[in-house]
C-alpha cells in the first residue's frame, strides 16, 4: 500500500463520515421513523470521531512526509467532454484546509455532545441533529474543497442548515422571521459567490483552485488574472464573505441568529459559520494580492465591522447578542488581517477565536450562576472601573453613540427602508395592475384569493 | 427511421384515451379514482417502456412498431426523439402522482375523466412532430380546463380570450408559413405570430395573467396539469426554433429573462399559496426558454435539464401544496399555519422539491441550473446574471412560503392531518427521483447533451445521425481556442444542399438558423 493510497483512503473517510451521518439521519426522518435520542448521539459521536481521527492521521502523515499539498481526486461528477465542461470533485488537504477541517470536527463534536443533553426530550431533538448533519457535511466539504464548484456545494449546505436552525423554535414567529432574514442575506451572498465563481471560471478556464490561484501550495499561490478582473471578482467574493460572516452592512442578521438553540448559536454563529467568509477570503487570497484596491476594500470592511461590533457589543442587554457582536469584532479584525496579507496570523486567529467563542456561548445559559460563583469567590460585587472611552468621549457624543449602538447602527432599518421596501413596493404595484387587468377582462372581481380569511387558530398573529 | 420494439407511443396515448371514455360510465367516485390510478400506472409503464426502448436504440428518432397512423396516412405523425423521450414518462408520472395524491375529500370536485383525456392529448402532443398535429393537439388541450371552469360556474373570459388568441395566432402563423412567397416579410410575420403564440402559452410577461386566473378558478390539480408539462416550451422547440432567426431568439431570451426576474419578485409579494406557486412556476419555466434561445450546446443542455428538473420538482411542490389545501382549504400566506407537527413528511417534501427547483446542490436541479447559468453568462455576460438573480428571488420566496405554511403556533385540528399512504408513496417517489437524479446526474446530462446537439444540428439543417455515429463524430471534435464551445462537425459527411458551410462553431458564436442572412446567402 503506497502513501498515496493511504492518503486517498483517509481523505475519503474525512468526507464520507459526515455524509454517512446525513444519509442515516435523513433517510430515517424521511421514512417517518426517526432514531432515538441515544442512537442519534452515538451515531454523531462515531461519525465525528472517525472523521477527526482520519483528519489527524492525514495531518501527521503530511508532517512526517513533509507534504504541504495532498489532493484527493474523486473524479468527474458530471462531464461533457466535447464542451470541456466538467464538475470535478476534488478535495485538497493543505495548510489552510487541514486546520479548518480539524477545527470543524472538534467544535461540532463538542457541540454534538453538549446538545445531546441540552436538548434532551425536546420535541425538535431529531430535527436539530438532521440540520446538524447537513451543517457538518457543508463545513467539511467547504473546508476541503479543491474546486470552486465543490466549495459552493458545501457553502449552500451551511447556509440552509443555518437558516433552518435559527428558526428551530418554530412555534414562535420571531425565530422564524429571523431565520427568513438570515436566509435572505445568505441567498444574496450565494448569488455573489456564484457569479464570482463563473467569472473566474471564464477568465482562467479552470474550476480547480490550483489553476484559479496559480501554482504553489497555499498560501504561496500567485494568481495570473489581470488587476481589473481581480478587482471585479474579488469584490464579488467580498460580498459573499460579508454576507456569510455578517460583516457590515450585513451585520444585522448575526444577533437575530441567536434566536436559535444555544448549541447551534455556538457552533454556527460563534465559531464556524461566521468564519466561513474569512475562510473564503483566505482561499482566494492570491486574488487579493493582484489588486491593491481590493485589499484596501477588504481591510476597510474588516475594520469597519470590527469597530461597529466593538461599540455595539457594549450596549447589548443579553449575553448572546453581546457575544455575537464580540464575534463580529474579531471576525472584522481577521478580515482586516487577510486584507493586509497576514494569512497565517488570520488562520491562527480564526482557530483561537472559534474555540474561545464556542466555550463562551456554551457557558452562556449558566452566566448568572457563573457570576454568582465569581462574586462569592471574591466576596463582593465585581468592581466597576471607568473605561478609556468614557474618559475620552464627551457625554453628548456618548449619548449619540449609545443610541446608534442600541439601534445596531440602523443597518437593518436602512436595508429595510431603502432596499427591501421599495423593491417589494414595485412588485405590489405590479400585482395591483394585474388585478385591475384581470378584473377588466373578467368583467368583475377576478381574484377569489382576495376573499381568503385568516384561520382562527392563528388570530394572535393579527392581534 | 428506426422502430421501437413495441407500439409504446400508441399504447401510452390510447390507454388514457379509452380510460377517459370508460370513466364516463363510472358513477362511483371512489371507483373512478381507483380506475384512474390503474390507467395512469399503465400509461406510465408504457411511457417508461418507450423511453427505455428508445434509449437502447441509440438513435435520434424512432417511431412505433406497427405504427397504425403511418400505415393509414403514410406519414410519421407520432415519433419519439431525444427531446421528447424523457418528457413522455415525466408527463405520465405527473398525472399518476396527481391522481394518486387526490384524497377522498377532493374526488367529487376533481374530474378523473377529463384528466385522463388531457393526459392522452398531452402524450399525443409530446409524441407529435408535425406542426399541424401539434397545433390541433395544443388546441384540444384547452378544452378540459375550460369545461371545468364552466362546470364550476367561474368566469372563463380571461382563459377564453387568451387561449382563443393563442389558437388564432398558431393557425394564422402556420398558414402564413406555408404560403409560397418570394419575399422575406411573410415568413417573418409567420414566425412572429408563432413566437407570440408560444410565449403566450408559456406565460411570458405580459401575456401571463391567464395562468394566475386559471389557478384562481380551476381546481389545483387541473391547473397544475395544464401548465406543469410546459407545452409552451415544447411549442417553441417544435414550431419556432427551427424557423426563427437569431434576432427573434434573442428577443425571446431577453423577454424570458425579464419574466424570470419579474415572476420571482411577484412570488415574494403573494398572499395566497396558489398564486405564489403560479409565479414560482412562471419564473422557472421562463428560465427554460432562456436556455433554449441561447442555441449553444451548454445553454440548450442546461435548459433541457432544467425542463426535466423543474417539471419534476415543481410538480412535486405543487402537489405538496395541493395536499395541504385538501387539509385546511386555500392556504393564506399572510399567517403562519403551524402544520409541521401534523405533516412533517409534507414539510420535508416541500423543502426538497422547492430547493430542487432552484438548483440546490445535491438535487436534480443543480447541474441543470449550473449549465444554464454558464450558458447564459457566456452569451450575454451581464444580462445572463439575471438568471442568478431570478434563482435568488425564488430561493427566498420558497423558504418564506415554507415558514408560512409549516411554522407558527401549532394548528388546532379535530381530526388527524397526518400524511396518507398514497401521499407517502408519492412523497417517496418524488424524493427518490429528485435526490437520485441529483447525486447521479451524469446519465441525464449525457442524454440531454445529445438531444441539445441534435436540436442545434436540426436548426442548422444538418440531417441527424444515429448516436453511434455521433459518438464517432464526437471523437473527431476539435476544441476551440477558448475551450468552451466546440465543433458540431460531421467528419466524412457529404455536404447536402442548403446546409450551412461553417464547420466549426467557436466560443461566443451562436448557431445560426436557416433564416439568417449568412445561411440564406449560402443557400442561394
Amino acid at each position: 500500500m503506497t502513501y498515496d493510497s493511504i492518503f486517498q483512503f483517509l481523505g475519503i473517510c474525512v468526507v464520507a463520515c459526515p455524509a454517512a451521518l446525513l444519509v442515516i439521519f435523513g433517510l430515517t426522518a424521511l421514512a417517518g421513523r426517526p432514531l432515538g435520542e441515544r442512537l442519534m448521539a452515538r451515531f454523531t459521536q462515531v461519525a465525528v470521531s472517525a472523521g477527526l481521527l482520519a483528519s489527524l492521521a492525514i495531518l501527521v502523515m503530511m508532517l512526517l512526509l513533509d507534504k504541504r499539498h495532498v489532493p484527493i481526486e474523486i473524479g468527474n461528477w458530471v462531464v461533457i467532454p466535447e464542451q470541456h465542461f466538467h464538475f470535478h470533485l476534488k478535495f485538497v488537504f493543505d495548510r489552510l484546509s487541514v486546520p479548518f477541517a480539524i477545527l470543524s470536527f472538534v467544535l461540532c463534536g463538542t457541540v454534538g455532545a453538549f446538545t445531546s443533553r441540552y436538548l434532551h426530550r425536546e420535541p425538535g431533538y431529531s430535527r436539530f441533529f438532521v440540520f446538524y448533519a447537513v451543517f457538518l457535511l457543508g463545513m467539511i466539504v467547504s473546508s476541503l474543497a479543491g474546486t470552486i464548484e465543490t466549495m459552493f456545494f458545501g457553502w449552500e449546505l451551511v447556509g440552509l442548515s443555518s437558516a433552518l436552525l435559527v428558526a428551530f423554535f418554530h412555534e414562535r414567529p420571531n425565530p422564524v422571521r429571523n431565520g427568513q432574514r438570515v436566509w435572505t442575506v445568505y441567498r444574496i451572498a450565494d448569488a455573489a459567490f456564484l457569479i464570482a465563481a463563473l467569472t473566474l471560471h471564464h477568465l482562467t478556464g479552470e474550476g480547480d483552485f490550483d489553476g484559479l490561484m496559480g501554482t504553489g501550495p497555499w498560501p504561496e499561490g500567485h494568481s495570473t488574472i489581470s488587476q481589473s478582473h481581480a478587482l471585479f471578482v474579488g469584490l464579488l467574493f467580498l460580498v459573499a464573505a460579508a454576507g456569510k460572516s455578517a460583516l457590515v452592512p450585513f451585520s444585522g442578521w448575526l444577533p437575530r441568529a441567536m434566536e436559535g438553540p444555544t448549541p447551534s448559536s455556538a457552533v454556527f454563529y460563534g465559531s464556524l459559520s461566521v468564519h466561513l467568509g474569512a475562510f473564503l477570503l483566505l482561499r482566494v487570497s492570491p486574488i487579493l494580492e493582484v489588486s491593491p484596491l481590493l485589499s484596501i476594500a477588504v481591510v476597510a470592511i474588516g475594520l469597519t465591522s470590527a469597530v461597529f461590533g466593538a461599540i455595539t457589543a457594549r450596549v447589548q442587554t443579553d449575553i448572546k447578542s453581546a457575544l455575537a457582536f464580540a464575534s463580529l469584532t474579531q471576525v472584522g479584525i481577521i478580515v482586516a488581517e487577510i486584507g493586509c496579507g497576514l494569512r497565517y496570523i488570520a488562520l491562527i486567529h480564526i482557530i483561537g477565536h472559534a474555540c474561545l467563542r464556542t466555550l463562551q456561548l456554551l457557558r452562556a445559559p449558566t452566566l448568572l450562576h457563573d457570576y454568582n460563583s465569581l462574586e462569592n469567590a471574591i466576596g463582593s460585587q465585581r468592581p466597576y472601573a471607568t473605561t478609556f472611552l468614557e474618559r475620552v468621549v464627551p457625554v453628548r457624543s456618548r449619548a449619540w453613540l449609545y443610541r446608534i449602538s442600541m439601534e445596531r447602527g440602523f443597518l437593518d432599518a436602512m436595508l429595510s427602508d431603502y432596499i427591501v421596501r421599495p423593491f417589494l413596493a414595485v412588485f405590489r404595484w405590479s400585482d395591483g395592475l394585474e388585478r385591475r387587468w384581470t378584473d377588466l377582462l373578467s368583467g368583475g372581481k377576478s381574484r377569489e384569493s382576495d376573499e381568503l380569511k385568516p384561520h382562527t387558530a392563528a388570530l394572535e398573529e393579527f392581534v | 427511421m428506426r422502430e421501437l420494439h413495441l407500439p409504446w407511443l400508441e399504447l401510452s396515448i390510447l390507454v388514457p384515451f379509452f380510460g377517459a371514455i370508460w370513466m364516463g360510465a363510472v358513477r362511483d367516485r371512489e371507483l373512478a379514482r381507483k380506475v384512474s390510478i390503474l390507467v395512469c400506472t399503465l400509461t406510465l409503464v408504457f411511457a417508461t417502456g418507450e423511453w427505455l426502448d428508445f434509449g437502447m436504440l441509440h438513435t435520434f428518432e424512432a417511431h412505433d412498431h406497427w405504427d397504425a397512423v403511418e400505415f393509414m396516412f403514410h406519414k410519421d405523425v407520432f415519433v419519439v426523439d431525444e427531446l421528447s423521450a424523457p418528457l413522455l414518462p415525466l408527463a405520465a408520472l405527473l398525472y399518476l402522482m396527481t391522481v394518486l395524491s387526490t384524497l377522498r375529500t377532493k374526488v367529487n370536485r376533481f374530474s378523473f375523466g377529463w384528466t385522463l383525456m388531457s393526459e392522452a392529448i398531452l402524450l399525443a402532443t409530446l409524441s407529435c412532430r408535425e406542426p399541424w398535429g401539434i397545433i390541433v393537439l395544443l388546441s384540444l388541450a384547452i378544452i378540459p380546463p375550460w369545461v371545468e371552469l364552466r362546470s364550476r360556474g367561474r368566469s372563463t373570459r380571461v382563459f377564453t380570450i387568451h387561449m382563443g388568441l393563442f389558437v388564432a395566432l398558431l393557425v394564422v402563423g402556420q398558414l402564413l408559413l406555408e404560403v409560397e412567397s418570394s419575399g422575406t416579410l411573410l415568413p417573418i410575420i409567420a414566425g412572429a405570430l408563432l413566437t407570440i403564440a408560444s410565449l403566450l402559452r408559456s406565460g411570458i410577461c405580459p401575456l401571463h395573467c391567464w395562468i394566475t386566473d386559471l389557478f384562481e378558478k380551476a381546481t389545483f390539480g387541473t391547473a397544475l396539469l395544464f401548465v406543469a408539462p410546459m407545452t409552451g416550451a415544447y411549442a417553441v422547440m417544435r414550431l419556432v426554433l427551427p424557423i426563427a432567426p437569431d434576432w427573434a431568439l434573442q428577443s425571446i431570451a431577453i423577454v424570458s429573462l425579464f419574466t424570470a426576474v419579474y415572476a420571482g419578485g411577484m412570488a415574494l409579494v403573494q398572499h395566497e399559496a396558489r398564486r405564489f406557486y403560479c409565479y414560482l412556476f412562471l419564473s422557472h419555466s421562463s428560465l427554460v426558454l432562456v436556455g433554449m434561445e441561447l442555441v449553444t450546446p451548454i445553454g440548450v443542455t442546461g435548459a433541457l435539464l432544467v425542463w426535466l428538473s423543474v417539471g419534476l420538482s415543481l410538480a412535486g411542490f405543487g402537489l405538496t401544496l395541493r395536499c395541504i389545501e385538501s387539509r385546511i382549504g386555500r392556504v393564506s400566506l399572510n399567517e403562519y399555519h403551524g402544520l409541521y407537527d401534523h405533516t412533517p413528511t409534507l414539510a420535508v417534501l416541500f423543502l426538497v422539491t422547492g430547493l430542487a427547483s432552484i438548483g440546490f446542490p445535491g438535487t436534480v436541479g443543480f447541474v441543470g441550473a449550473e449549465l444554464l447559468i454558464e450558458g447564459a453568462v457566456t452569451v450575454y455576460p451581464f444580462v445572463g446574471m439575471a438568471v442568478v438573480i431570478a434563482a435568488t428571488l425564488n430561493g427566498i420566496a420558497i423558504l418564506q412560503a415554507y415558514f408560512r405554511v409549516f411554522t407558527g403556533t401549532r394548528y388546532v385540528a379535530s381530526i388527524s392531518l397526518r400524511v396518507r399512504p398514497p401521499e407517502r408513496i408519492a412523497v417517496l417517489i418524488f424524493t427518490a427521483l429528485i435526490l437520485g437524479g441529483g447525486l447521479f446526474p451524469q446519465p441525464g446530462v449525457s442524454s440531454r447533451y445529445h438531444a441539445a446537439v441534435a436540436l442545434i444540428q436540426q436548426r442548422r439543417g444538418i440531417p441527424q445521425q444515429d448516436q453511434d455515429a455521433g459518438e464517432e463524430h464526437a471523437a473527431h471534435a476539435v476544441p476551440s481556442p477558448g475551450g468552451q464551445r466546440i465543433a458540431l462537425t460531421e467528419p466524412r459527411r457529404p455536404v447536402v444542399k442548403g446546409e450551412i458551410a461553417e464547420e466549426i462553431t467557436t466560443t461566443n458564436t451562436r448557431v445560426r438558423g436557416p433564416h439568417d442572412k449568412t445561411s440564406r446567402t449560402e443557400n442561394e
